[in-house]
């Protein structure tokens, strides 16, 4: 079976430079080298769960940067490249394209008044993808990349600002069963998961605003912020090795391990990647 | 998933939506009408077709309803944000025919209203309106117009879907005032007299500005001993263009050969011997001669209908039938080509009269637009009624005896001519 591999980039140059969702505080400062260690802690942690890590030469001015899930979504040998809603970020989206091509992707680009954040808002559990929208991607260009994939799409709605991204309130394990933050969805979302997801794990406030589902999946082990106890002990009873990790200065500009890192190989939970591997 | 709401939406500011992608199981489709109605609006499904598999999109176009433009934007608003995307924001969807003689698949089918098509941005108008025909857009001259099926040739660019296209439905209020009276489409019960006199001030009015008039009439004209009452509205310019079959043409010459009809003397009414030969030689002796015009330019044809056609200048189509003997060798055999030149003739046209003929006047109804203002006279209401089932809204009906009706209309024309002598 082939290596996980998973795509993540050096904070050289992360920092609160503006402030576009409700954690970052440009007077709440990143302490640089705890940033850095943080980083390089998950990084060795990756690599100790047995994945191969690329690397994203990190750029000054794009802070935002070092969160490699928003570069794209992958589907096989192909990655369709995000459009990022903030100008800030949009500076990261042709250097996300060019490091894929050069490492033999099919990229597709989305037509410019679009607005689509890869794996941050998008992600596979069984066949189906379950995305994110209204604060930053938009439900008709989560439709359109269904049809691109030629998969069922479940857009659901973000009605907490503090979960921008369907990344930081929703995390698939494996086909069938996922993480979740119940409140960050309305009715209609929370009742769509629980129509298509037969397992879902939720998690509570507490344990949410330390991205306890912003977490990183390979094979059975979990990599998540420190903080996050009631879900690891969930995570144990249903056979999975829960790995804790300090992020909190990630945390600061609303992101953590899996807003860290781009699985390129395909999440755990994405069917196409076994369907693919048989 | 929300109960479809029926409700009437009349004098309500509305908009059509479109949702498509996977909004079933998403469960976004019932939260876009949940939107719509917690926000004191009404909807309608107009169309709606769920994907088979798994991975297939369904579509829904919605009407959106509410009780001022305020309260509708501001639901617009909102619903957007879930994908719903109003049809006549943003450009059309343009695709090239790959199949002569077919349109590209979900092509925009047209109807009889004008008709407006978004292209980069600016509303572009639709000409030669028509119902049931594709919209062909040339983006660089910036034109669009209708294109019936048959037409369409290979890369031809026509418009996919309904976004991006605004009609505006005829207001029979922004017509001519003598018109206004005939707000219901077909009566038996309407006194005929107000009608007549509103029909013979319209053909007046459509003279004075120098507008054509056509007529599209049936056999029945000859059969009831009609033809001087409409070779008068010919003789005074009241009518410049005839549409017709073969029918009409060869009884009109019958009767300007033989004086009868069928077969019967319309003088007396008394079938004369081997008289229904009459036609079937009337036809022979045109076809003999070379034609309509030829015979009337020969002196063997001297008066009636056709005659006075074409010595009068009054451009003339017959649209040839599988029942037809002969034919004369003015009727178009080929039905395609007799829709291309009826197309051709109608676009100058702004008055229509049908008179006592049921297909014809389908036929014509289907090429007018909306603008065109029709009256349809026929003894069964039931002409009256097909053309309005087809679409053809802006026909009023008069259901009376063809001879009764183009008497009185004569008799009003001349006192109308009277009125204004003196």
């Amino acid at each position: 079976m082939r290596r996980p591999r998973l795509l993540m980039c050096s904070p050289d140059f992360y920092g609160i430079h503006y402030e576009i969702n409700p954690w970052m505080n440009r007077r709440r400062e990143v302490e640089h080298a705890k940033a850095m260690d943080q980083w390089t802690r998950l990084h060795s942690i990756v690599r100790q769960c047995g994945a191969d890590i690329e690397l994203l030469a990190p750029v000054q001015g794009l802070p935002d940067l070092v969160f490699t899930a928003n570069a794209g979504l992958v589907f096989g040998n192909r990655v369709i490249v995000s459009r990022f809603r903030h100008p800030q970020r949009q500076g990261e989206e042709p250097l996300d394209a060019a490091w894929f091509a050069e490492n033999g992707l099919s990229v597709t680009r989305l037509p410019d008044d679009r607005y689509f954040e890869g794996a941050g808002d998008a992600l596979f559990c069984g066949e189906t993808l379950f995305a994110g929208y209204r604060t930053r991607s938009d439900v008709g260009t989560l439709q359109s990349v269904a049809r691109m994939l030629g998969c069922r799409v479940i857009p659901m709605e973000l009605v907490d600002p503090y979960y921008y991204h369907l990344d930081t309130c929703f995390c698939p394990l494996r086909p069938g069963l996922a993480v979740y933050y119940p409140a960050a969805f309305d009715e209609y979302g929370q009742k769509a998961l629980r129509e298509h997801v037969e397992q879902l794990l939720p998690v509570e406030l507490e344990e949410a605003r330390a991205f306890a589902c912003n977490a990183v999946v390979i094979g059975t082990r979990v990599i998540t912020n420190t903080g996050c106890p009631r879900l690891h002990a969930a995570l144990a009873e249903h056979g999975y090795e829960p790995i804790a990790t300090p992020l909190s200065e990630f945390v600061k500009a609303g992101g953590s391990a899996k807003c860290l890192t781009l699985r390129l190989d395909g999440e755990e939970a994405a069917s196409w990647k076994t369907a693919r591997a048989s | 998933m929300a109960a479809r709401k029926e409700k009437s939406t009349e004098g309500m500011h509305q908009e059509v939506v479109e949702i498509s992608g996977h909004i079933i199981d998403s469960l976004i489709l019932p939260k876009i009408l949940d939107c719509i109605t917690a926000a004191g609006g009404h909807f309608r499904i107009e169309e709606i077709s769920v994907g088979q598999q798994r991975s297939d999109p369904s579509f829904a176009r919605v009407n959106v309803a509410a009780r001022d433009a305020e309260q509708l934007q501001r639901i617009l608003e909102v619903i957007s944000d879930h994908g719903a995307v109003s049809v006549s924001t943003g450009d059309c969807r343009i695709v090239a025919a790959d199949i002569a003689g077919a349109f590209p698949d979900d092509f925009y089918s047209t109807t009889n209203q004008r008709t407006e098509i978004r292209v980069n941005g600016h509303w572009l108008s639709v000409e030669d309106q028509e119902m049931d025909c594709g919209i062909a857009v040339d983006v660089s001259l910036q034109t669009a117009r209708c294109v019936p099926m048959s037409d369409v040739v290979v890369g031809q660019q026509f418009i996919v879907g309904h976004r991006g296209v605004r009609v505006f439905p005829e207001e029979r209020t922004s017509h001519a005032q003598s018109f206004e009276f005939m707000n219901s489409a077909v009566s038996t019960e309407k006194p005929k007299g107000v009608a007549i006199r509103a029909i013979a001030r319209r053909l007046f009015e459509n003279r004075q500005a120098n507008q054509n008039t056509l007529v599209v009439g049936g056999p029945a004209i000859v059969h009831t001993g009609s033809v001087p009452h409409l070779s008068y509205l010919i003789h005074h310019g009241f009518v410049n263009k005839l549409f017709a079959g073969n029918a009409l043409a060869t009884h009109d010459i019958e009767h300007a050969l033989y004086g009868t009809s069928l077969g019967v003397q319309l003088e007396s009414g008394d079938l004369v011997e081997a008289g229904h030969e009459h036609h079937l030689r009337a036809i022979n002796s045109i076809r003999r001669a070379g034609g309509i015009a030829r015979a009337a330019a020969t002196g063997l044809l001297k008066s009636g209908i056709m005659y006075d056609c074409v010595t009068r200048d009054v451009e003339f189509i017959l649209a040839g039938s599988i029942r037809d003997d002969g034919p004369l060798p003015e009727v178009i055999t080929d039905a395609l080509e007799a829709q291309r030149r009826m197309r051709d003739a109608i676009r100058d046209v702004s008055f229509c009269l049908m008179i006592a003929t049921t297909l014809h006047s389908v036929a014509v109804g289907n090429l007018l637009p909306a603008s065109v203002d029709v009256v349809c006279v026929d003894i069964n209401p039931s002409t009256v009624i097909k053309l309005s089932d087809r679409g053809s809204f802006q026909t009023v009906g008069v259901v009376t005896d063809v001879e009764p009706f183009l008497r009185a209309l004569v008799e009003e024309l001349k006192s109308i001519a009277e009125q204004a002598d003196a």
